[in-house]
């Protein structure tokens, strides 16, 4: 299995880039250029993320998403917004990002996932935005971030349990405003910091196997080819009281932030997530490597990955 | 996906099906993982009604499979047929039909304890459940003590306690249901499913099936049936997080200790045997009969964490310690290195410097205290009270005062050097930063004072009196008044951003990482961003906070008036611990060494462990302390209304 891995990256080093497949097509049209285009050198040496964002003071962002090789549904949700407001009155970056993972027959995931995450974006911009955008001199009630995201995710579960009753999903949502990172979390779904070549998992699956592993019952290789490693504990969408992880960071220049689906995770240990990202030319350029090496290591679940650079 | 039930419904047996010519099937009981469980009519006795249980499996088409399948299925019928306990039905017959094997036993016409749980109003009561539970036990004893027909040991493992496989028959006895049968068989998993199994012991997760695991999924049954927290949707594993009396006070602390003990996630630590475990749970049966004449009123809201956890709590002596004598030393307290008597109440904080306390108190006195023995090397008068702590930089004590002076004295004489005056009384405390020092006062001013010329640089109009200790980084000066109006303003006295809270910021900031934390007598603990200015979370005491709160990693301890000190996850913003002091505690924390310490209106001081806010110790002294505490060379310095200044060992 590692040297799979190990294979299909030196055939993916720098050295030999242009048998890589050209990069699809930035799916968001503002997106990043890829650091080639402008005559950048990158070096697989460097300690450091490579990555840079190209405007100094914005949030960089890509996206990528697969149904995978095997299945013939995508449960699976992305969700992104992101502004900025420069000038006199400039606001702090701002950003909403969202992967959810639909559980249930029939299609009952997909909807779940996709009622969940709209819900909790509407919910997160109705507060947010009209305090973002409002005269900073003025002396207006802004709401609390965490509460904002808490009733947001209450209102997100409320919608799958009216909506789509017998259906469920994990949910992560990742509020930046400026420099703070509020993350919101349940189920399997998971979301790491990079930051200085160290890698940090943020969220904490919510999984039978996770509760064995740190209960040091089973270990992480043992958790990976366990019978029961998709029996979650905690989804959206499983009836009133919802509990909530609730995460926040202050977020250095520079720092990556990525939030993807076990489609990706569970293929991709955590050292080569970093390895691509390190090698890619862009955000976007790293999501679309990401999604590729899970579908290369068989694909079978549905793939999704948001990658997110803080300026700096 | 996977439909959790394995099968579709499609495939059971209609009711008027009629098996082997004589049990006639009424209804469907139940459906599980390999088929359906039936209510049936038995022919044979067309004069009575006579009702019995047919589970039915569903063989795979896999002729090999198939094969073994049947094979085990007559096994284990065999062996229930040998069985012979009142909680375990009867085995009448077994036969294949189809595609199906049948086994018909003895029809239970009652409920199961889940039904059971899920119809009751409110929580089962404790003499209920050890009732069941010393039944179960009885079964579960008998099970691991079964012998094969050679009277060779061969003990049955139940493997699957849950109060669904229980049922209430209608004489109220216990009888368990579901052998499982069909367990060992089900079909691999595919597809993420939610819902644990939630009562099996973490070792059965590794293929391990023994007694001592029936016994932690009878203490996960119990833990279910006491507190009514389906253990398959709360995390595996997480009974010790989840007390029953927290959420069942009414349950006594035997009790809760017989079931923890079960729940062990060390097989060798539950039990050793389910005979043990009925033992424990009849003599506390027999106990609680005996004193159930006495009655006493049970206790009722919200635990005191700390007191179950055995910390030493007061005692009458302390209750009775208040009046002239101060410091009456009572189990769980700690006495005073030396104490050191002001002329009147010391409501400011004190600071310590090269081994000298400076103090200010409510008889107008700056007293500068010899740190390792108490004694006074001189006292300063100002011309009115000291409500604030001093700042001692560069040789020089800085003080506000009620006088409306800010006034900097000299440590070693103890000489005025100059003075600054403000417009109405300073009960602020300086800090200093940029060669400024910047002090609020009730002219609802911060004056940022130039030290070298001893002149106002600026001074930043507010909405109302300033009396908390403003906090300075990254060029920023932040502060709130008593009308809750809280200011960012840069060293040039610029407004950067404004915050409102309901009420007064008496607390003074804390910054930590780019973020501050301030407490309000609107009795929130609000977390700004030092940026922006947006809250990041907010923290509801019950009451008021004038407390200025302590950060340390990643906890943040203060008090309320409320009478808790409280101590936050800043990484979440949700609490992490309290501790119920015995009034209002409006100190400000100081955390040193992995310990928090904080004064209270109660007259004490506290030495709460910081990871989990255990009590490590307490000193009472004569009268309310409302002043932070100093920590300097492991000794904790506090003032207090009793006139004194104590010093503690930490």
């Amino acid at each position: 299995m590692f040297d799979f891995f190990k294979n299909l990256f030196r055939r993916r080093g720098l050295a030999d880039r242009e048998t890589l497949p050209p990069p699809s097509p930035p799916r968001d049209p503002d997106d990043t250029v890829p650091l080639a285009e402008l005559g950048m050198k990158t070096s697989p040496d460097a300690t450091r993320m490579l990555l840079r964002p190209i405007s100094p003071t914005r949030l960089s962002v890509g996206v990528a998403q697969d149904v995978g090789r095997v299945r013939s549904h995508n449960e699976d949700v992305l969700l992104s917004f992101h502004g900025e407001l420069a000038g006199l009155e400039a606001m702090p970056n701002f950003g909403l990002f969202i992967v959810a993972d639909g559980m249930g027959g029939h299609s009952l995931g997909e909807r779940a996932s996709s009622v969940a995450a709209r819900a909790v974006a509407k919910a997160v911009l109705d507060e947010v935005l009209p305090s973002l955008l409002a005269d900073p001199q003025a002396d207006v009630e802004r709401p609390t971030l965490t509460e904002v995201m808490e009733r947001a995710m209450a209102g997100g579960n409320n919608a799958v349990v009216e909506g789509v009753p017998e259906g469920g999903t994990t949910l992560t949502a990742a509020l930046i405003l400026g420099d703070q990172l509020i993350l919101s979390h349940v189920g399997d779904s998971r979301a790491y910091l990079f930051a200085e070549g160290h890698a940090e998992q943020l969220t904490r699956d919510h999984s039978l196997v996770q509760r064995l592993v740190e209960m040091g019952q089973i270990t992480e290789d043992e958790a990976a080819v366990h019978q029961q490693r998709s029996v979650l504990y905690r989804a959206v969408g499983q009836g009133e009281g919802l509990e909530v992880d609730v995460m926040l960071r202050r977020l250095s220049p520079g720092t990556l932030l990525l939030i993807c689906s076990d489609g990706l995770w569970s293929l991709l240990p955590t050292h080569l997530i970093q390895q691509i990202i390190r090698q890619s030319a862009s955000v976007q350029a790293a999501c679309d490597a990401l999604v590729k090496a899970a579908n290369e290591a068989g694909g079978p679940d549905n793939i999704t990955a948001i990658l997110i650079q803080l300026p700096g | 996906m996977t439909n959790r039930l394995g099968i579709s419904g499609d495939s059971s047996l209609k009711p008027g099906a009629t098996l082997m010519n004589r049990y006639s099937i009424i209804r469907v009981l139940g459906v599980g993982g390999m088929g359906s469980v039936y209510q049936a009519r038995d022919l044979r006795f067309p004069n009575v009604t006579k009702y019995a249980a047919v589970k039915e499996i569903i063989n795979i088409a896999d002729p090999s499979m198939r094969e073994m399948v049947v094979k085990i299925f007559e096994r284990e019928a065999n062996t229930l047929a040998s069985l012979d306990h009142p909680a375990i039905p009867k085995i009448y017959d077994y036969f294949n039909q189809g595609d199906r094997s049948f086994l018909v036993m003895e029809y239970i016409d009652g409920k199961d304890l889940e039904t059971y749980l899920n119809d009751a109003p409110g929580l089962l009561g404790e003499e209920l459940v050890v009732e069941w539970a010393i039944e179960l036990c009885d079964v579960v004893s008998y099970l691991h003590n079964h012998k094969d027909k050679d009277a060779k040991p061969d003990p049955i493992i139940f493997r699957d306690f849950k109060p669904s496989n229980i049922m209430l028959d209608q004489h109220q006895s216990i009888r368990l249901i579901d052998f499982g049968i069909a367990r060992n068989y089900m079909a691999g998993q595919k597809g993420t499913m939610i819902g644990t199994e939630g009562y099996s012991p973490p070792e059965q997760y590794r293929g391990e099936a023994s007694p001592a695991g029936d016994i932690y999924a009878l203490g996960a049954t119990l833990h279910h049936l006491l507190t009514k927290q389906d253990p398959r949707i709360e995390p595996p594993f997480s009974f010790s997080e989840r007390p029953i009396r927290k959420v069942n006070p009414a349950v006594s602390m035997e009790l809760e200790a017989i079931i923890n003990t079960a729940l062990n996630y060390n097989p060798g630590d539950r039990f050793p045997t389910a005979h043990d475990m009925k033992v424990a749970l009849q003599t506390f049966k027999r106990k609680t009969s005996a004193l159930s004449h006495i009655s006493k009123p049970l206790p009722t809201g919200r635990i005191d964490p700390a007191k179950i956890a055995g910390a030493p709590s007061a005692t009458p002596a302390a209750a009775a310690a208040t009046g002239s004598e101060p410091a009456v030393v009572v189990a769980g307290e700690v006495s005073p290195l030396w104490a050191f008597k002001c002329e009147d109440e010391v409501r400011g904080g004190p600071v310590v410097a090269n081994d000298v306390v400076y103090v200010g108190a409510y008889d107008n006195n700056l007293y500068a205290v010899s740190a390792p023995d108490g004694k006074m090397l001189w006292k300063y008068a100002t011309d009115g009270g000291l409500p604030g702590s001093p700042t001692v930089h560069n040789e020089v004590v800085y003080i506000g005062s009620e006088d409306r002076r800010l006034h900097a004295i000299s440590t070693r004489a103890g000489k005025l050097q100059w003075s600054y005056y403000a417009e109405a009384p300073i009960r602020s405390s300086p800090r200093i930063s940029d060669g400024h020092i910047f002090i609020g006062a009730d002219d609802a001013k911060l004056h940022a004072i130039n030290l070298q010329n001893t002149r106002a640089t600026w001074r930043f109009p507010a909405a109302d009196a300033v009396r908390c200790r403003p906090a300075i980084g990254g060029g920023m000066v932040y502060f709130g008044c008593e009308s809750g109006d809280f200011y960012a303003v840069d060293m040039r006295g610029e407004r950067k951003w404004a915050f409102k809270a309901k009420r007064a910021l008496t607390s003074s900031p804390a910054l930590f990482n780019n973020t501050l934390y301030v407490g309000s007598m609107d009795g929130n603990v609000y977390a700004l961003d030092a940026g922006n200015g947006w809250k990041i979370w907010q923290f509801r005491a019950n009451k008021g906070i004038l407390s200025s709160p302590a950060v340390e990693g990643n906890l943040l301890v203060v008090g309320a008036a409320d009478g808790f000190i409280y101590a936050i996850d800043i990484r979440t913003g949700r609490e992490a611990w309290r501790y119920q002091a015995e009034g209002q505690v409006n100190s400000s924390p100081v955390i040193h060494k992995g310990v928090a310490y904080v004064g209270s209106i109660d007259g004490s001081v506290y030495a709460l462990e910081l990871a989990n806010g255990k009590l490590r110790w307490k000193f009472k002294s004569g009268a309310p302390i409302t002043s932070s505490p100093a920590v300097a060379n492991d000794v904790v310095y506090v003032g207090s209304f009793d006139k004194h200044l104590y010093a503690l060992a930490a």
